[in-house]
């Protein structure tokens, strides 16, 4: 048997990241892989596609209610979806209150002293919230954990800065715990040149462009009904789309320590490509009247 | 043997310095100094309230500490809730001895731990709904307290717990003051932070509840502040006081109350005594309702006298002459502790390391004694108190600022003190080198030793110390042969 892929999926809030995991992970489970997903992510929306829900209970919630985390069976918080996959919340508190970050550190050692991690597994993904803001949301990627991870990003300006400050992260913990760089996957928000430019960032951070992924309406067809684009619609060109992600992350054999961007170079790499303007230090905290004024 | 000479002091100082990597080398000498009475200011010889440098051992708390187990907690009729994880609460209950009188679990608490122990799922979901409901079994099961003050433990600080609006919610309900206190231990250098914190949560959120028609006041209302009541202390002290002729209205914060906090602006005068510990609520007393404050010391006969007048030098004659009255009776009760102890004490050399207050104002109930005081230092001051104890030591005597368990020893190896004045944590490691020693936090639970009762106990104490004959019993197993062979030849 081959050994378990320990997988993590990070980028920017709202790019997909939630989406595409799901959709890549149906296909492997399609291709006959057994997979299991871990929602890092106080939303707990890693899951839903899967199991049809609107969102699963998660571990926290269920320790909270039990009295602590050594109350809990492993089977209270697994749940099982689509093609076999196994789906586990870490949860949290609501916006605003407690420490979100503890809270996946807490669901990580109990599904590790549980055992959740079995060796009948292929693969495990972490689906971790937009930005590591603590030592929490980082910890899908410390020693004995993921060893890959695939930064999802589109053309767009912000999408690009948010993965290579994760790229910098990654750095960190890949000299402490091994961890590497894995690719970048290209959630398409129909950028002019997108694919070019998303080559070009990741060959700029020694990785891979792993995938482009076309935006599709299908995609939020099958969303609605709770449903990945592999199970709503299997025939659907963008099914076949996942499932060559899929086939290619089986396939990836290129893990690199990235090697992040300075601010300035990634200013250059946009400019290049148009998404932003050459700086112009006159105007630079000048106000609208201010401007007029001197016009 | 007298003390070090100036020369002898530096060496000593260089030669400690000697072994730290030149990094802490350099931190550490700015801590330690020469006494030198001539100097206006510490500034420019000591530096204090830094950070400890990591890997010494220093004796220091941390900011909780200072506000729960110091200022806030011995507040009887007060609840103070340890606010996180067990651990800090359970380990500083009823640490402190600071007495009290009253029923336990009724209407006063000193004694009782109340915690929220936080588990796994308060750290995730926040502890606000928690507290909520811990203050609200509170006053269930103990309606007679007057109050409750909320101590944050690390991890409230970490998360964010909101404990100010949980606080003001539940006051309204309970309609008592519920007081929130940012004391997390990771604040400050020390637990002197806490005090500070503690200090402020009192001006925000009980003074404020002041009301002058509430207490008909006289014009020889005083209060006491930075007494805690070890052993005794504080009524001691205020028998004085009253003896006098003054009207003690509150002590802050031993064996004091709640309503005695409220009511202390309408003093006439705060008298300090811990000014480290007090010094910022006295002088928000000073700018807000116009109060002066009076450092005093009431450890000694000698420093008692010259207190006691220092205070009726505020007052009519009618206090003069009560001060004078007061000393004039004591004076030969006085005379006959010195006639006895002093011939047994005299001569005899004491190391003191204490927090923020008592390494300079012990040092006078010491001198009344015959004894003198080689070395002396805190853990926590800041340079105000040193500019204050460059005046009350002799010239040449080592002062050293938060020192290192290493410095005490090579300290004490070269002074050879006949006594050390110190902590529960220095305590026993003199005790092996064979030195006797005293706990000047606790009195080793003994005390009081403020005011003229206490000088009594305070000076047979020392005396049961120093002369204590086990000392001499102890035959280390190094020196056993020479001793056999001794015995052999007597």
């Amino acid at each position: 048997m081959a050994k378990l892929r320990q997988c993590a999926i990070y980028g920017k809030g709202g790019i997909g990241k939630s989406t595409t995991t799901q959709n890549l992970v149906s296909a492997l489970a399609e291709a006959g892989k057994k997979v299991m997903i871990v929602g890092c992510d106080p939303k707990a929306d890693s899951t839903r596609l899967i199991l049809h829900s609107k969102a699963q209970t998660t571990v926290m919630h269920l320790a909270a209610e039990a009295g602590s985390v050594e109350d809990l069976e492993l089977e209270d918080v697994m749940a099982i979806g689509f093609g076999g996959v196994k789906c586990v919340e870490s949860g949290g508190p609501e916006p605003g209150v407690g420490c979100a970050g503890r809270g996946v550190i807490t669901a990580i050692n109990f599904l590790e002293e549980e055992g959740a991690y079995d060796e009948d597994l292929d693969f495990v993904f972490y689906d971790v919230l937009g930005d590591v803001v603590c030592g929490g949301f980082a910890m899908p990627i410390r020693e004995n954990k993921a060893q890959e991870i695939y930064i999802v990003v589109s053309g767009e300006m912000m999408a690009m800065y948010a993965a290579n400050n994760i790229a910098k992260g990654i750095v960190k913990y890949a000299n402490s715990g091994g961890v590497r760089l894995a690719g970048l996957i290209c959630n398409s928000r129909k950028v002019d040149r997108e694919d070019e430019l998303i080559t070009a960032l990741a060959e700029r951070l020694g990785t891979q462009m792993i995938h482009f992924v076309p935006r599709d309406n299908v995609v939020q067809h099958a969303e609605i009904r709770r449903m990945t684009v592999i199970e709503y619609d299997p025939k659907a060109k963008q099914a076949d789309e996942y499932r060559a992600l899929a086939r290619k992350i089986i396939d990836n054999k290129k893990f690199v320590i990235p090697t992040p961007l300075e601010m300035e170079e990634l200013e250059d790499l946009l400019m290049e490509f148009g998404i932003m303007e050459a700086e112009d230090e006159s105007i630079v905290g000048k106000t609208a009247a201010e401007e007029a004024c001197a016009a | 043997m007298t003390q070090l000479t100036r020369e002898e002091a530096q060496a000593l100082i260089q030669e400690v310095l000697e072994v730290y990597p030149e990094k802490a080398k350099k931190d550490r000498a700015k801590h330690l100094m020469v006494n030198d009475k001539t100097l206006e200011s510490s500034k420019k010889c000591i530096t204090s309230n830094r950070k400890s440098l990591p890997g010494v051992m220093t004796m220091r708390g941390c900011a909780y500490a200072g506000s729960k187990g110091v200022v806030w907690g011995p507040i009887k009729d007060m609840i103070s809730i340890s606010h996180g994880p067990i651990g800090c609460g359970q380990y500083s209950r009823a640490g402190r001895r600071a007495y009290y009188v009253g029923t336990t679990g009724v209407d006063t608490f000193g004694d009782m731990c109340f915690t929220s122990d936080f588990q796994e799922k308060d750290i995730v979901f926040g502890g606000d709904k928690k507290l909520a409901k811990l203050i609200e079994e509170i006053e269930m099961l103990f309606p007679l307290n007057k109050g409750i003050s909320v101590q944050s433990e690390c991890p409230i600080g970490l998360i964010g717990d909101d404990i100010e609006a949980v606080s003001k919610k539940m006051a309204a309900q309970i309609d008592k003051p519920v007081v929130p206190v940012r004391c997390e231990g990771f604040r400050g250098v020390s637990q002197s932070l806490g005090h500070h914190i503690a200090n402020d949560s009192v001006r925000d959120w009980i003074l404020p509840r002041y009301d002058s028609k509430k207490l008909e006041s006289t014009p020889y209302d005083v209060a006491i502040l930075g007494d805690y009541n070890i052993g005794g202390d504080a009524w001691a002290s205020r028998i004085l006081l009253e003896e006098m002729g003054l009207r003690v209205v509150a002590q802050w914060s031993g064996d004091g109350t709640l309503a005695e906090m409220e009511n202390t602006p309408s003093v006439k005068i705060n008298l300090l005594h811990c000014y480290r510990s007090m010094n910022y609520i006295a002088r928000h007393m000073e700018e807000k309702f116009g109060i002066p404050w009076l450092e005093y010391n009431f450890f000694g006969p000698t420093k008692i006298a010259e207190s006691l007048r220092a205070i009726a030098a505020h007052f009519d004659d009618r206090i003069k002459e009560g001060a004078e009255r007061v000393i004039e009776k004591y004076t030969p009760m006085m005379n006959a502790v010195i006639a006895k102890y002093k011939p047994r004490l005299q001569g005899k050399k004491v190391l003191l390391y204490v927090g923020g207050l008592r390494p300079r104002h012990v040092v006078g109930a010491y001198e009344d004694l015959g004894m003198e005081v080689v070395g002396t230092g805190y853990e926590f001051a800041h340079n105000d108190d040193y500019d204050r104890t460059i005046k009350e030591m002799k010239d040449a005597t080592l002062i050293y600022d938060d020192a290192t368990g290493y410095e005490l020893e090579k300290f004490v190896e070269a002074t050879k003190p006949d006594l050390i004045g110190s902590g529960i944590k220095e305590k026993y490691v003199f005790h092996k080198m064979g030195v006797p020693f005293r706990q000047m936090h606790s009195w080793d639970y003994s005390g009081p030793y403020h005011g003229y009762d206490g000088f009594a106990i305070f000076a047979r104490d020392m005396d049961m110390t120093v002369n204590n004959p086990c000392w001499k019993m102890l035959v280390p197993p190094w020196r056993k042969q020479a001793a056999e062979e001794l015995k052999k030849a007597a």
